[in-house]
């Protein structure tokens, strides 16, 4: 895995965001190392589709989310988002881009100021761009708050810490759509939450991206939360794509060996299917010094004296799907035409 | 060390651990919280034992009633727990030390605030050994590295020279476990011990959990949110709702006979690989209840789909099924029941007429 390539991009008139070779690198102190978090991915995002991103920490997810949000700015690579360059945009321009996007966290709590009323909360970024008048705004927040089921009353009197984890993530959310953005990037935002309030809270998000016309990028390293509310998925591994393909498809014939490994370690609430013994040791390498070659190459089960050398490219294996693997477990087809 | 184990052994034909109508309540300015309000259940040696339920459930807080580990102040105890026999709710915090460590040793879902971060990993994992066991600092550090071996760490020799942060977050969830097993406990209590943890990780640290478990004939009890988790790694499942065990059995009898409408949501609420995508999640309306005003009747009426009248007046007791008395539940309509069935064909009805309204409202 841990292949470059461009061959699953997609040429359509509907893509809203388009990633090409995105690199992204942090200094360690003054050794002169770096860490390599992400390491020349691209990936595109086409008009109301819901991308997941998934893989282990330290796999570069969230950083390739905060990457598109130029917070910070990538150290090289091109990101394009409603047909604009976002890398060498520069101050009004940039923070204007910024309200068409928006990002949710994963702790709910800690991502609200707990000295604010949530009202104030939700009405500081129609505050800060002056967007319609008072009452117009008021009716907004109100109609928001009412959206994402929080009583807007109760919302006027409360602070953060009186709301419990969901409904924290719920005002998140509420805050992500008052500027009305094309493209919201969820990192991690059921993780912290209990399976009864996650599932009410992957509905919420299903039901608004229809109602919005929103995009989602939805980062999460639980496999079966992203299958359910994705279209496409791309897995990543230390810095690079293993594998992309539509999201039944993904889970249907995964042809990376890591991609197995993902889908093998979820535990399956069904006492009778036998435990499968883990089929990966150990934990990823240093993103410092990552492997040459497929940077799965060090845990993976297939792997070969090329794996350590050549790194693989992403190819087509089927309609929509493509790995970067020297041995997938499903066989590549030639692309004829695309 | 299983000489240690035999020599603390009061009662070895009876269960281990005997829970009886246990309760912890707290005092706080909004009034009495009621965390566990009356749970009773045995475990057995050597067996694994889940403790499901939603944050808020009671489940965290029972865990710590039998490990003795709540605030002294503020808490008001009640009912019987007994380990190996011998009654061990009433005492305190300096009559537990002799329980901790040797007995019964917990591991935390935070590994990183768990540890001490200004000390090194073998100090950590050797010190109880010393004060416990009463060994040389030398042969601590030498149980040291082979418990560290035991949990699977690479290196194990180097690493008792490191410090926490030098390690991942599996790395020092495999020392919190050296550390817990390092007096031979009899009991091991692990609070959601792979939430914070990666899915690859999670396989591994349950898989590690359940071998030394078996390796040492200890007792476990996982205690987390997620079914999917005890569903491959335990004996038996105890469901807890607002304070209350309300469902009780082998895990095979559960999953193939759930009486419990809520442990039923439980298992729906979680996404299933099977499910196409974007398949509708089936989520639990609502919230867990207050526990310093629960409702009246069933705790989980206001919540429950097939709730009537009788669930909101009147408290289910805890009973057995007529398939197998260790099959516990306290539901007046337990799923499979004909009065379940009705009100699955009342709310399909409902919910088609909504439908036909919004399609109406449509044209």
């Amino acid at each position: 895995m841990a292949g470059t390539g461009k061959a699953h991009l997609r040429d359509s008139p509907d893509v809203l965001l388009r990633i090409e070779d995105l690199v992204v690198e942090f200094p360690v102190g003054r050794t002169g190392l770096k860490v390599n978090a992400v390491s020349g991915i691209s990936l595109d995002v086409l008009k109301g589709e819901t991308l997941g991103l998934v893989g282990e920490s330290g796999c570069g997810k969230s950083t390739t989310g905060r990457a598109i949000m130029q917070l910070p700015r990538p150290t090289s690579g091109s990101v394009q988002f409603e047909g604009r360059e976002l890398t060498s945009m520069q101050g009004d321009a940039m923070r204007e881009a910024r309200t068409r996007m928006q990002m949710i966290f994963q702790d709910p709590i800690s991502s609200l100021n707990p000295r604010r009323k949530v009202r104030q909360i939700v009405m500081e970024p129609l505050t800060i761009w002056k967007r319609g008048s008072e009452a117009e705004r008021s009716a907004k927040v109100d109609a928001i708050l009412d959206k994402v089921g929080i009583d807007p009353v109760r919302a006027g009197e409360s602070q953060p810490h009186q709301f419990s984890g969901g409904q924290c993530q719920r005002i998140s959310i509420a805050r992500s759509l008052v500027l009305d953005p094309s493209l919201i990037i969820c990192d991690e935002p059921v993780s912290a939450l209990d399976v009864s309030v996650q599932a009410q809270v992957l509905n919420l998000l299903e039901d608004l991206k229809a109602e919005y016309g929103l995009t989602l990028i939805f980062i999460a390293h639980d496999l079966a939360v992203v299958k359910n509310i994705s279209d496409r998925v791309a897995v990543m591994y230390l810095g690079k794509i293993c594998e992309v393909a539509p999201s039944d498809e993904l889970y249907a014939n995964p042809a990376h060996h890591y991609t197995s490994v993902l889908l093998n370690s979820i535990p399956v609430p069904d006492p009778e299917v036998a435990i499968t013994k883990t089929s990966i040791e150990g934990e990823p390498p240093s993103p410092v010094l990552p492997p040459p070659g497929c940077r799965f190459n060090t845990r993976c089960p297939a792997a070969q004296d090329i794996c350590r050398s050549e790194e693989p490219q992403l190819r087509a294996v089927g309609e929509g799907h493509f790995v970067a693997c020297h041995f997938p477990t499903v066989t590549p087809v030639e692309l004829t035409l695309r | 060390m299983s000489t240690q184990i035999q020599a603390t052994s009061r009662d070895i034909d009876g269960p281990l651990l005997e829970l009886k109508d246990v309760t912890t309540h707290f005092k706080t300015e909004r009034g009495l919280v009621r965390a566990v309000d009356g749970v009773s259940f045995t475990l057995e040696r050597g067996k694994a034992l889940g403790i499901v339920g939603e944050s808020g459930s009671g489940k965290t807080i029972l865990s710590r009633s039998i490990m003795g580990l709540l605030p002294p102040r503020g808490t008001i105890r009640g009912g019987s727990i007994k380990f190996e026999g011998r009654e061990i709710g009433n005492l305190d915090r300096k009559a537990m030390r002799s329980v901790w460590g040797k007995e019964m040793a917990m591991i935390f879902q935070d590994p990183m605030t768990s540890l001490n971060p200004v000390m090194k990993i073998g100090k950590q994992i050797a010190e109880p050994l010393q004060i416990h066991l009463g060994m040389t600092k030398q042969n601590a550090w030498a149980t040291a590295e082979r418990l560290m071996q035991d949990v699977r760490i690479p290196e194990a020799k180097r690493r008792l020279e490191q410090y926490p942060h030098e390690m991942s977050g599996g790395m020092r969830q495999r020392v919190m476990i050296a550390i817990a097993l390092a007096c031979g406990p009899t009991a091991l209590f692990a609070d959601e011990p792979t939430t914070a943890l990666d899915v690859t990780v999670q396989a591994q640290i349950l898989d590690l959990l359940g071998e030394q478990r078996k390796d040492r004939n200890m007792s476990l009890v996982l205690v987390t949110h997620d079914l999917g988790v005890v569903a491959g790694h335990t004996d038996e499942i105890a469901v807890m709702y607002g304070g209350k065990l309300v469902e009780k059995a082998s895990t095979r009898g559960l999953f193939a006979n759930m009486k419990m409408p809520y442990t039923e949501a439980l298992l729906l609420s979680i996404p299933k690989l099977e499910d196409r995508s974007h398949t509708r999640l089936n989520a639990i309306a609502g919230r867990p209840p207050d526990l310093v005003n629960p409702p009246k009747g069933c705790r989980f009426s206001p919540r429950c789909p097939y709730a009537v009248d009788k669930c909101r007046d009147e408290e289910p007791p805890l009973i057995a099924t007529a398939e197998d008395p260790n099959h516990l539940y306290a539901c007046w309509y337990p799923v499979g029941s004909e009065a379940y069935h009705e009100a699955k064909v009342r709310i399909a009805a409902s919910k088609d007429a909504m439908s036909a309204v919004a399609v109406a409202g449509g044209n």
